[in-house]
């Protein structure tokens, strides 16, 4: 199965799209709300929601120098 | 295998390719396949201390730590999938060891069967539209309105404007989720990006994840770039491994309601 030509990489050749930066937020998405998810016998696995909370909120942090940080895990984005 | 070990989960297809010859996954350490009963597991070893679950707990809130295992397991997934149909697993899925893998492929034949059978031939597409700042409207001036209310009358006019605006792009987003639709097999709407992670200003008003037949990709792609769709931004990522599709227990018809 040959995959058609990933349009990121194109238009990142282009100089139109900084590749890295774009796919990040986007495999996020994917990586954390996505995939086969296997409960039961693993050692470990993060559920969805949770996961998607706390690393959406630890890739705002980061963007948002001198925001002040709460600790613990908060419920605060519902949508 | 060692009781610090764990076995990291990238990926299922079916038995029918090779060994890996793709990229190393996480921690640089090799990929290798575990063929059961007509699957593959693509799997690799992992240190239990670094993906323990304290140090996990912790780690999730590292952005840098966890973008370098995101591309790792991304990378190792891409290379699978241009092999065939491949069922991509969650990331950050580890096992104690490679019994409880077979044991996994034992139990869930049947759901990665059918999961394979839906996204073969087909690659995931993310559409992305962003609301357009239209131009401000004008604002009737009273001329005998006293300079504060002319204010006020201005302040409420742009911020209706700007409702309206905003409503006018999700509803012009919807509509192009819709025409996605009618091509796709299958399609689902992450939740929006913030304007910080995605680097634009623009409100974004659709994050759209699609299962496209291969022989429908460029037609597909025609609605992105249709300038109809004026009104919204629109932007076309992929073709990615079928991430938001790989969900086992649900059937075509219900695992792809709207996640917003």
């Amino acid at each position: 199965m040959t995959p058609p030509e990933p349009r990121g990489g194109r238009l990142a050749a282009e100089g139109r799209l900084p590749e890295q930066r774009v796919a990040l937020v986007d495999l996020l998405d994917r990586l954390l709300a996505g995939g086969v998810v296997v409960t039961g016998d693993v050692v470990l696995s993060i559920s969805g929601i949770d996961l998607v909370r706390i690393s959406l909120r630890a890739l705002l942090v980061s963007v948002r120098e001198g925001d002040a940080v709460d600790g613990g895990m908060r419920h605060d984005r519902a949508d | 295998m060692d009781a610090e070990q764990g076995v990291y989960l990238y990926a299922v297809t079916r038995d029918e390719g090779g060994e890996p010859d793709g990229p190393a996954g996480v921690a640089g350490a090799p990929v290798r396949r575990l063929a059961h009963r007509g699957l593959a597991a693509f799997i690799s070893t992992v240190s239990l201390q670094e993906f323990g679950e304290e140090s996990l707990r912790r780690s999730m809130e590292d952005l840098a730590w966890l973008e370098e295992i995101a591309r790792a397991h991304h990378r190792v997934v891409e290379a699978v999938a241009r092999r065939g149909p491949t069922a991509p697993v969650r990331l950050v899925t580890v096992y104690t060891g490679e019994a409880q893998v077979r044991e996994l492929l034992d139990e869930r034949h049947a759901q990665f069967d059918e999961v394979l059978r839906r996204v073969s031939g087909r690659w995931e597409w993310g559409v992305k539209a962003y609301a357009v700042a239209g131009p401000a409207e004008p604002v009737a001036e009273t001329q005998d309105a006293a300079p504060g209310a002319a204010y006020l009358n201005r302040r409420r006019a742009a911020l209706r404007g700007r409702e309206d605006g905003w409503r006018r792009a999700a509803e012009h987003a919807q509509a192009v989720h819709e025409a996605l639709m009618d091509i796709a097999v299958a399609g689902t709407r992450h939740r929006a990006q913030d304007p910080q992670l995605s680097g634009r200003r623009e409100q974004m008003v659709l994050n759209g994840a699609y299962l496209v037949d291969e022989a429908r990709a460029a037609e597909f792609a025609r609605v992105v770039e249709d300038p109809a769709e004026r009104g919204v931004t629109l932007e076309l990522v992929g073709p990615w491994a079928p991430y938001s599709f790989a969900a086992l227990d649900h059937d075509g018809e219900t695992a792809y309601g709207d996640a917003s």
